[in-house]
């Protein structure tokens, strides 16, 4: 890229559709990977097969290496004593990656305040989408989907080098 | 048959001079500390009280030996409970383990002595089994204090 272009607008105007097509083809290309611990997963299966059928929103491939997937799915309450592996987890997760807080106990502890439950795993990782609900209609998780991939579509997506 | 068992069994007790009475159709018996290990061993041996259910204990925080500690046994051949009840000082909460009679008390004695501070005499491993390594206190304790927390991870911000 030539440093010394002059600033007409083309080439922004070019950066801004280049986002707009790699968002629109990456949201609907999520793999998510499920970090199932508690009841929610229940709804995340009714979620995921034929009756609400999260593949209409290319999200319904789980891949079960996190260095496979992009979308971190915590479906259900995560301890104290399982919040290193959930972080791990997401370490291992390539870039661009993004995270659902399915459930109000992934979200925000829920009812559990003891020594057990961690308050919602915005503590340790950050999360993109929280779906509230004990547990969820599979409506809510759609729209929950829905609402991440306007995110996907509305944000910049560097691919080859820090500007283009 | 079943309910002779335990007319046989309550008799037997009380000639050791240990209470017992029904409750909710079991054998409910209390009995000091120092005559738990021989009366499980009764149990075993000579009522054929084979299953061994549970071991927890009861936090009473006003009382002077603050705790119960509670067990079951189940009889697969007569299908009766019996429940044992043993008073221990916050001071000095010990018990003795039942892993010669019962393997299967082994984990249960960890749980119990990770929820409550219960150490049993006899069990060499008495390690963490539902909470972590470096857990401090006992959370079904009454006094420990709901809200407090012990992330093994660091918080963001």
């Amino acid at each position: 890229m030539s440093h010394d272009h002059e600033k007409t607008g083309a080439f922004e105007y070019l950066t801004t559709r280049k986002d707009e097509l790699v968002g629109w083809a990456r949201k609907f290309s999520l793999f998510p990977y499920p970090f199932v611990t508690a009841c929610c997963a229940m709804e995340f299966m009714s979620v995921s097969s034929t009756m609400y059928d999260t593949d209409r929103f290319g999200a319904a491939l789980p891949r079960f290496s996190p260095r496979q997937s992009d979308l971190l799915m915590v479906v259900g309450t995560v301890t104290h004593k399982q919040a290193p592996i959930l972080k791990k987890v997401y370490e291992q997760m390539c870039e661009p990656k993004w995270v659902m807080a399915f459930g109000v106990c992934a979200t925000s502890g829920g009812f559990y305040q003891n020594y057990a439950a961690l308050q919602g795993i915005d503590k340790i990782i950050p999360v993109d989408v929280y779906i509230p609900g004990c547990p969820p209609r599979p409506e809510s998780v759609i729209d929950g989907i829905m609402q991440l991939q306007e995110k996907i579509a509305g944000s910049s997506h560097p691919i080859v080098g820090e500007k283009f | 048959m079943a309910v002779d068992l335990l007319e046989r069994l309550r008799a037997r007790l009380s000639e050791d001079g240990l209470e017992a009475e029904f409750a909710h159709g079991l054998l409910a018996v209390q009995l000091p500390r120092e005559a738990l290990l021989e009366t499980v061993h009764r149990l075993k041996n000579e009522f054929g009280f084979d299953l061994f259910l549970d071991v927890t204990a009861v936090d009473w925080p006003d009382r002077d030996p603050r705790f119960d500690v509670v067990c079951h046994f189940y009889s697969t051949h007569d299908h009766v409970r019996v429940r044992l009840k043993t008073r221990v000082p916050a001071a000095d909460p010990v018990v003795d383990s039942l892993v010669p009679l019962y393997g299967s008390a082994a984990f249960m004695e960890r749980e119990c002595h990770d929820m409550f501070g219960i150490r049993f005499r006899g069990n060499e491993d008495l390690r963490p089994i539902l909470l972590y390594e470096g857990f401090q206190g006992h959370p079904l304790r009454k006094d420990y204090p709901k809200e407090r927390e012990q992330p093994l991870v660091r918080y963001r911000e």
